[in-house]
């Protein structure tokens, strides 16, 4: 930053305050970036082992390609952004400092000469006189300017969005700022999941890692269990479909429970709906069967017509009256892909009499007399089942994110600031009944112009 | 009347304006860029009016959505604000032949969604339930139309430039005369650009936040993600690149129709070459 530096220093300062670095590395960075999305990242080995050759499995590992965006090279293009866009900000602050602190109230002739905007004007009355009407003047088209000078020489000066000039600061301060917030993330917080049954509950999750849901051993996955310090129960699961058969809604309703009182009660989370306790947020991920399911079928003997409740898991083999057996072989929630004019939940089961054939029933819920019109001596209703789920969920706690969000918010502002607002400057002096006025933007000069011109022709129609 | 036919209404004007403003560049009539430019705002009021209508007809099926949930309603999205940015940049400019290149990017994108994409009207899967699908896909999309403008113009420039280095800038007949000088092609280009650059940012930030409410992180390095972080790169170094000398021009343009490319990559490459988390993968 000053002169007095060594020949290395400021070679290394130039180096880090260049633009070309700037550009290099933002083209490099998006370079880099595409091989993650081609190669795949923190797969198993022998996913890789299908892919690649040995020799080429050698060479990716040996350049990290396998956990790309967290190599030390790609680590080290971020850390070598940042410090650019510190050094640029740093060199620029000086020059922009002065214009904040101590702005050029006076326009000379030397200075009206770097302006590309300058109208002369005379002007009746006394200089005194016509200070006045110019600061009336300027406040009530521009901005109220300061005045400046004396013994009839008078400069005025006024100038609108000076806090635009801080958009390029605040721009770049809000990616550190990101940054700051994703640090924070990944060493105080984690991305962890536990799988709860139905009904069942658990006080601790599970870390996620490259190498989660690889063959591990139990001590291993111990290794990876992170106490909560309260418990999460999962009272119940369920999935609710469209008329086409889509998923619709994924719910689990959870309880926590902390030092053995209920502080959340039956709270249902869903996509898009995660819950958050103590800074640690659970999201509705997967569901996964935990059990055989449970069906309920009602079975009437031809004669009386009584019905029996039984009870069959899926696949189990179960008595019925006079010798004979069930077993549920299949089941759909909608029979309609398979029988288009049907509806409704059914199976699909075997009744095994004490001798004979074997024989393969159809029952389905919503038409309870379907199976009556068979006319055996047996006749089944299909009243409904019972699956137990467990519900899979995401466990997360990132105390950065909110800075990350922080971080998010400056970077629209300093946008706006920097791409849409100009910092806009006009200058007047008056001498001896002449008027002379500059004007300067930092950017779109085109629009600025206009300005300009319509106001300094408002000016001498006075 | 159904919202498949307005679409249909529609891709023919865009059509009938890409051959008009052919035929403008052709024959240099103003009354026929006039045509042009009509047909296109005629064609974006019928798919305003469509999409307006898709959305009902998502109402009427009983699972109403904004129509923004596919790679059909995705497609016809991005032709829209192609053509509404277009229509906006002929108001303000009136250069007509900028129309020549921008409304075919419209007309490409509405053929192959009425042509080869399922068009059906599907509820939404629990994953998009959210309203952060509006404010995401709307940013984003607007981003990329800008990003389309400044490469139908980058387009432009490399054109025209050929030609005023051939021809030196002495003579101004042919069709050349209907293009605007590179000076303008060269500023609405960055203007472009501007525009688009905030609205991408808005897009991957919109897109970070409901991530990290959906599923618990707003960055994981996903392809799209990367790809969306790729693009902004790229128009980063188009933008820290005009502050120095000699990125203007030609390399300017160059860069501008690379970043377009990466956009296209990023919205559609990813979803029909590599895998990730965005729902309409492979259409």
């Amino acid at each position: 930053m000053t002169p007095t530096k060594t020949g290395f220093a400021n070679s290394l300062w130039n180096f880090f305050c260049s633009l070309k670095l700037t550009i290099f590395l933002l083209i490099g960075l998006s370079a880099a970036s595409i091989i993650g999305t081609v190669v795949p990242q923190n797969a198993a080995p022998a996913q890789y082992a299908k892919i690649y050759s040995e020799a080429t499995v050698q060479l990716f590992n040996a350049l990290d390609f396998f956990d790309m965006y967290h190599s030390w090279w790609f680590i080290l293009l971020l850390y070598l952004l940042t410090l650019n866009l510190v050094a640029c900000s740093l060199k620029r602050l000086p020059r922009d400092w002065k214009i904040f602190t101590a702005p050029t109230v006076a326009m000379d002739e030397e200075m009206e000469k770097s302006l590309s905007l300058v109208r002369h004007c005379k002007m009746p009355g006394s200089s005194a006189k016509l200070r006045d009407m110019l600061g009336v003047f300027l406040t009530r088209e521009f901005a109220a300017p300061v005045v400046t000078g004396g013994e009839g020489r008078y400069y005025l000066f006024a100038q609108k969005s000076l806090y635009s000039r801080l958009g390029v600061y605040v721009l770049h301060f809000s990616i550190i700022i990101i940054f700051i917030g994703a640090m924070i993330g990944s060493y105080f917080g984690y991305k962890a999941y536990v799988n709860i049954e139905e009904g069942s509950e658990s006080s601790v999750v599970y870390r996620r890692t490259a190498s989660a849901g690889q063959m591990e051993t139990p001590e291993q996955i111990a290794a990876r269990a992170i106490d909560l310090g309260f418990t999460v129960r999962c009272e119940s699961f369920s999935i609710s479909y469209y008329d086409n058969g889509s998923p619709r809604e994924y719910k689990s309703v959870l309880s926590v429970i902390e030092n053995g009182r209920t502080v959340v009660d039956r709270r249902p989370v869903i996509v898009n709906s995660p819950l958050t306790y103590r800074g640690i947020t659970f999201y509705q991920s997967s569901y996964s069967p935990a059990d055989d399911p449970v069906f309920h079928l009602t079975v009437r003997s031809g004669k009386d017509g009584t019905g029996r409740k039984i009870t069959a898991r899926h696949g189990e083999r179960v008595s019925l009256p006079g010798g004979s057996s069930l077993q549920v072989i299949e089941y759909t929630d909608d029979i309609k892909p398979f029988f288009p004019q049907l509806s409704g939940p059914a199976v699909r089961m075997a009744v095994m009499p004490k001798s004979g054939e074997t024989q393969i029933l159809l029952l389905l819920k919503n038409y309870p007399d379907f199976d009556l019109q068979r006319g055996g001596e047996l006749a089944f209703t299909y009243d409904g089942m019972d699956q137990k789920w467990r519900t899979g969920l995401q466990v997360a706690k990132d105390p950065g994110v909110w800075i990350v969000w922080l971080g998010c918010c400056l970077m629209v502002a300093g946008i706006f600031m920097a791409f849409f607002l100009s910092h806009r400057r006009i200058w007047v002096r008056i001498e001896n009944g002449r008027v002379s006025i500059g004007g300067a933007t930092n950017k779109n000069q085109p629009a600025f112009q206009i300005f300009f011109d319509t106001l300094t022709d408002k000016l001498k129609a006075m | 009347m159904s919202s498949s036919f307005l679409f249909n209404v529609a891709t023919l004007s865009y059509l009938v304006s890409m051959v008009v403003f052919f035929a403008f560049l052709g024959s240099r009539n103003k009354t026929i860029g006039l045509a042009g430019s009509i047909a296109a705002s005629f064609g974006l009021i019928v798919q305003t009016a469509a999409i307006g209508l898709r959305w009902k007809e998502s109402y009427d099926l009983g699972h109403g959505h904004a129509p923004l949930s596919n790679l059909y309603e995705s497609v016809v999205f991005f032709a829209w604000t192609i053509i509404f940015i277009y229509v906006l940049i002929d108001f303000r400019y009136k250069y007509r032949a900028v129309g020549a290149f921008v409304v075919p990017f419209a007309f490409l994108g509405m053929a192959w969604a009425q042509l080869g994409l399922n068009s059906g009207i599907e509820p939404l899967v629990p994953a998009l339930q959210s309203n952060w699908l509006l404010y995401h896909v709307i940013t984003c999309f607007l981003g990329y139309a800008a990003f389309a403008v400044a490469c139908g113009v980058s387009i432009m420039y490399l054109i025209k430039s050929k030609y005023e280095v051939g021809n030196g800038n002495a003579k101004s007949g042919g069709i050349m005369s209907l293009f605007p000088s590179t000076k303008f092609l060269d500023d609405l280009n960055y203007k472009a650009i501007m525009l688009g650059f905030p609205l991408l940012t808005l897009g991957i930030i919109t897109g970070a936040a409901w991530a990290d409410y959906a599923w618990g992180s707003y960055w994981s390095w996903d392809p799209k993600e990367t790809w969306s972080l790729i693009v902004w790169f790229i128009y980063a170094a188009f933008l820290h690149a005009r502050i120095t000398r000699g990125w203007v021009g030609r390399r300017a343009a160059i860069l501008s129709i690379i970043g377009f490319a990466a956009t296209i990559f990023c919205y559609l490459g990813v979803n029909l070459l590599l895998s990730g988390l965005h729902s309409y993968g492979g259409g």
